[in-house]
């Protein structure tokens, strides 16, 4: 875009909380697929009467959210009353917190065309979601399994400063709430909910422009693509001497481009107040101390300890810890690795990096499974390492075996053995074999001899295919240039 | 004597003794509601054939020997805002006319776990809005006193059912006085107990932060009964108190009279506006304590005045959103209009009485953007100070005394068109629910009425009131059991 502007971006993110049960009653907080209103009961459905209980696990699960978010978590909070009128709002109030929320102050670090930058995290609480309305033809009917399951909204600072930098937030979010296991953080299923807003402002300067929201965005590349699309318009609007206008954007997907909204309410007076069926909720030191101690290694931390260990580059090691599951294969397969092997430890971990985000990653990809799916273990792969480091098989022949691994879940030891795979190293074998192809092929051994050496490429080629490709290159290699050279000096 | 008129200790321990079964007493209440309730109204609904079902299960429980709760085989009757699972709850509104509970309130799981017979759902004020029951969709009910006066409210139809022996004890629920103002009406003893004390889950609430189910009673110690079998903590609901429950009734037997028991009376509490005979009974009341061996100590609780402001914010308020569920949805009354916000307006306007939408719209503006620091947060400001008033208060008293209320039953229609002066019954029993401790209300005698008024040969119960302080219950209990013991008034009757 033109020097001239910069966008000044903030997101707020509901995130639903992966508990067992909602927010505050005992039915099944998985809502996805299920029947409509079939998880439902008294509570859910605001039938008169009910009263809230607090779900201590969607409690702790925001905490631990808001410490690896690296935020302050408040010691007294409290829970409010947001009221508003809807269908899906089965109370006419949503139990939320205003003014004293579970955790504020924190920060993500978050790397973009290769450079950190730390966004801010205003405030993060939590609340219990909406049931959800279904059109159909003139009328709408109303599903509350999703009512009452909890939902952490997380706020950032208007930190981001373009449509990259927000999804590169987001994947850092999800993986973070990945590793806490507390979410799917499925955006495309909903358990991920992100409404951006977006100003533009001279570059370089610290004013704040008439920002726009977007919402039904369902999607990491939607909210990208949103955000790119708004920054364009605003930039137009304004360097053709126009205002932006205070809106509420929505998103079409199919024509790629944002449209002013109405707003749902005319008037957004949702007349807070303090929960009165809930006491405050206090957080004690030794509560915190114990989530504190429950937390995971995060990815970052991961990510550090694997460059500095294994001596992994930066990226590589970004690849392994953007899923926990991964880095922690990764992990497992080092150390499986025998350690009386004389082998540089640095090149190994490369090595089996490479194999990972490399061949893996695509066999993963094409078969649809996730690390944890997969029967392959990772002593396993470091078998199938090990088979080509010591010349057992080609790389080639490894990633048929590999492939046989991911999806048979046989140990590569035990597929070579059966395919006959393994590589033919046998110095006698591989003399007569070179010699005959040398003699089979007289013409191009001789137009070889004359100078056109990428001829020995298509020699090597025709001992490969003789050998079904099992022949270990290298000697094959060794044995060819040996034979020719031989030949050109007159030696029979 | 007829089986009905048994207070509930009495019948319990005919009920005990063998002297008579579950089933003669049911049937004689139920026959004693056929015969007055035509007059009183103080009924929703009869649940009489489940009653002598239950009623026998009683009786064959009884007969398996064992240890028995007080409450098993006695007629109780319940305010029509508590739900009994498969029999509708109304809360006395439209919007809820045909409303079937699916579940039932910890209360009555407690209740019918003690093997009581419930009569019936009785009559309140709209969603407990109100001082007279007149604010219910389905007819006022009238006092067993006088027909033509109101019994208080909201509870007024439990406490007309249990003044005309319709019931042996009842159920209520008191936001501002809505217990203990209708028993003072109604000549009946009335306990609110310690916010917390008693489970709200399956109450239908009105104000969350003020409601508390309360007991009616005959006698100090039949109240004390229903409320020892269903006080105690309740994981459903977060606000219920972890303590565990004395023994109410036990302790009323140390009667030690009240020697040592200092009881405090608020200078603010009598003041101008009562009816002169009320405060000539209540002054007479005192009196009796200290004969009984009480101290009385003058004590000053001066933010008495804004209690009535202060309640008519934060109640309303609280309502505002407690109420916006009844929107035609998924339940209740639907009006459908042209579009959502159409059926919204009509549903709702149609739904609830004028009472309850002053009260929406009271609550709603309390606490719009803008005025919410001005109303609802000054008014929580000046809530706390009405507590500390009363905390400091019971640093030098045991109890507190002062009349219930400021005047006796007025009659049906007289106060309909001043919300003002209705609101005003309530002004010496607001604190209690606002400081969120308990109080009671015991027969302390009768007025008539001036001679100017035409029904001025009716003597009306008049009540006193007596305020412990938070978990207070034993001794404010046992203060009322030996005052009313020593009197005679809970033992004259109903002229019906
Ligand atoms: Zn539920």
């Amino acid at each position: 875009m033109d020097k001239g502007y910069e966008p000044v971006i903030g997101l707020e993110v509901h995130v639903q909380l992966a508990t067992a049960s909602k927010m505050f009653c005992g039915c099944n907080a998985a809502a996805f697929g299920h029947e409509p209103n079939t998880l439902t009961c008294p509570i859910c459905t605001g039938q008169p009467g009910v009263l809230p209980v607090i779900n201590q696990q969607a409690v702790e699960f925001a905490i631990m959210a808001g410490l690896a978010l690296n935020c302050r978590i408040a010691s007294f909070t409290k829970w409010d009353r947001k009221n508003y009128h809807y269908p899906d709002l089965p109370k006419g109030y949503q139990i939320s917190q205003y003014d004293l929320p579970l955790a504020v102050n924190g920060w993500v670090m978050v790397e973009t065309n290769a450079e950190q930058k730390r966004i801010g995290i205003r405030r993060a609480h939590l609340e219990e979601d909406t049931g959800k309305l279904v059109h159909r033809g003139d009328h709408s009917l109303v599903d509350l399994n999703r009512a009452g399951v909890p939902l952490l909204e997380i706020v950032t600072e208007p930190d981001i400063r373009s449509a990259e930098e927000a999804y590169d937030f987001l994947t850092k979010l999800r993986t973070l709430l990945r590793y806490l296991k507390i979410s799917t953080a499925d955006m495309e299923k909903g358990a991920m909910r992100c409404e951006p807003n977006i100003s533009l402002r001279p570059a370089g300067t610290n004013e704040w422009g008439t920002l726009t929201e977007i919402k039904n965005l369902n999607s990491f590349r939607s909210v990208r693509a949103a955000l790119a699309y708004e920054t364009t318009r605003q930039e137009n609007v304004l360097t053709t001497g126009g205002r932006v206008k205070r809106l509420t954007m929505g998103w079409d997907e199919q024509r790629n481009i944002t449209f002013p909204q109405r707003s749902k309410e005319t008037a957004n007076d949702y007349r807070y107040f303090p929960e009165p069926d809930l006491p405050p909720l206090v957080v004690q030191p030794e509560w915190l101390d114990r989530l504190r101690s429950q937390l995971p290694e995060l990815p970052d931390v991961v990510k550090a300890r694997f460059v500095v260990d294994y001596g992994l580059s930066d990226y590589d090691a970004a690849v392994l810890v953007a899923d926990q599951a991964v880095a922690r294969f990764f992990q497992d397969a080092m150390a499986a690795c025998p350690a009386q092997e004389p082998v540089d430890r640095h090149a190994q971990a490369k090595t089996i990096s490479n194999w990972i985000t490399g061949d893996l990653f695509r066999l993963m990809n094409e078969c649809g499974l996730a690390v944890e799916e997969m029967r392959m273990t990772p002593a396993e792969l470091v078998g199938l390492v090990n088979l080509v480091r010591r010349g057992a098989i080609s790389t080639g022949t490894a990633r048929e075996v590999l492939a046989e691994m991911v999806k048979q879940g046989d140990s590569a030891e035990a597929i070579v053995q059966r395919r006959e795979l393994a590589q033919i190293s046998d110095q006698g074998t591989l003399e007569g074999i070179a010699g005959q192809v040398i003699e089979n092929h007289p013409g191009e051994v001789a137009q070889y001899l004359s100078g056109k050496e990428s001829l020995l490429q298509w020699l090597m080629g025709q001992v490969m295919r003789t050998t079904q490709g099992k022949a270990n290159p290298a000697r094959v290699l060794a044995l060819l240039k040996e034979k020719l050279e031989a030949k050109r000096s007159g030696q029979p | 004597m007829k089986l009905y008129e048994l207070c509930l200790t009495e019948a319990q321990a005919l009920l005990q003794a063998g002297e008579i079964s579950s089933v003669e007493l049911t049937r004689a209440v139920l026959e004693r509601i056929s015969a007055v309730e035509p007059m009183v109204h103080a009924f929703l609904y009869c649940n009489c054939e489940q009653a002598l079902v239950d009623a026998q299960r009683a009786d064959v429980r009884r007969s398996a020997g064992g240890p028995v709760s007080p409450l098993l085989g006695i007629p109780l009757a319940i305010k029509d805002i508590i739900h009994v699972r498969g029999i509708p709850t109304t809360c006395g509104s439209r919007i809820l006319e045909h409303y079937v509970p699916t579940f039932n309130a910890t209360v009555i799981d407690r209740l019918q776990a003690a093997g009581a017979v419930l009569l019936g759902k009785t009559n309140t004020d709209e969603f407990a809005m109100g001082s007279s029951t007149e604010n219910s969709a389905f007819g006022p009910t009238c006092n067993p006193w006088d027909l033509s006066r109101v019994p208080g409210g909201s509870s007024g139809g439990s406490a007309a059912a249990v003044a005309a022996y319709m019931a042996l004890g009842a159920l209520g629920s008191d936001t501002g006085g809505s217990v203990r103002q209708p028993a003072a009406l109604c000549g009946v003893v009335g306990i609110k107990p310690t916010y917390g004390v008693v489970s709200r889950y399956g109450l239908v609430a009105f104000a969350s932060s003020l409601d508390q189910i309360g007991t009616f009673g005959r006698t100090v110690a039949d109240a004390a009964l229903v409320l020892q079998t269903i006080a105690g903590h309740d994981p459903l609901d977060s606000t219920s108190l972890t303590d565990p429950v004395p023994d109410y009734v036990e302790r009323l037997k140390k009667t030690d009279g009240l020697n040592g028991v200092r009881v405090g009376l608020p200078r603010e509490y009598m003041v101008g506006g009562m009816q002169p005979q009320v405060e000539a009974v209540v002054l007479e009341a005192t009196a009796t304590l200290e004969e009984l061996g009480a101290e009385l100590v003058e004590i000053s609780l001066p933010h008495t005045p804004y209690a009535l402001p202060v309640y008519y914010l934060i109640a309303p308020a609280e309502a505002s959103a407690n109420l916006a569920r009844y929107d035609g949805m998924r339940y209740g009354l639907r009006i459908t209009g042209k579009d959502l916000w159409d059926t919204y307006h009509l549903t709702r306007g149609e739904g609830f009485g004028p009472e309850v939408i002053r009260r929406i719209m009271l609550g709603t503006y309390a606490l719009s953007a803008g005025y919410y620091d001005a109303y609802y947060i000054k008014a929580q400001k000046a809530r706390t100070l009405i507590r500390q008033d009363l905390e400091r208060a019971f640093e030098k008293v045991d109890v507190i005394a002062a009349p219930t209320t400021p005047r006796t039953a007025f009659r049906i229609g007289e106060m309909v068109n001043d919300p003002l002066q209705m609101y005003l019954q309530d002004v010496f029993t607001l604190s209690t629910n606002l400081a969120g401790i308990c109080g009671l209300s015991v027969p302390c005698g009768f007025a008539s009425v001036n001679a100017a008024d035409p029904g001025a040969s009716t003597d009306l119960p008049v009540g006193l009131q007596l305020i412990g302080p938070a978990l207070g219950e034993p001794e404010l209990l046992r203060v009322a059991h030996v005052y009313e013991q020593a009197t005679s008034w809970h033992q004259r009757s109903a002229p019906l």
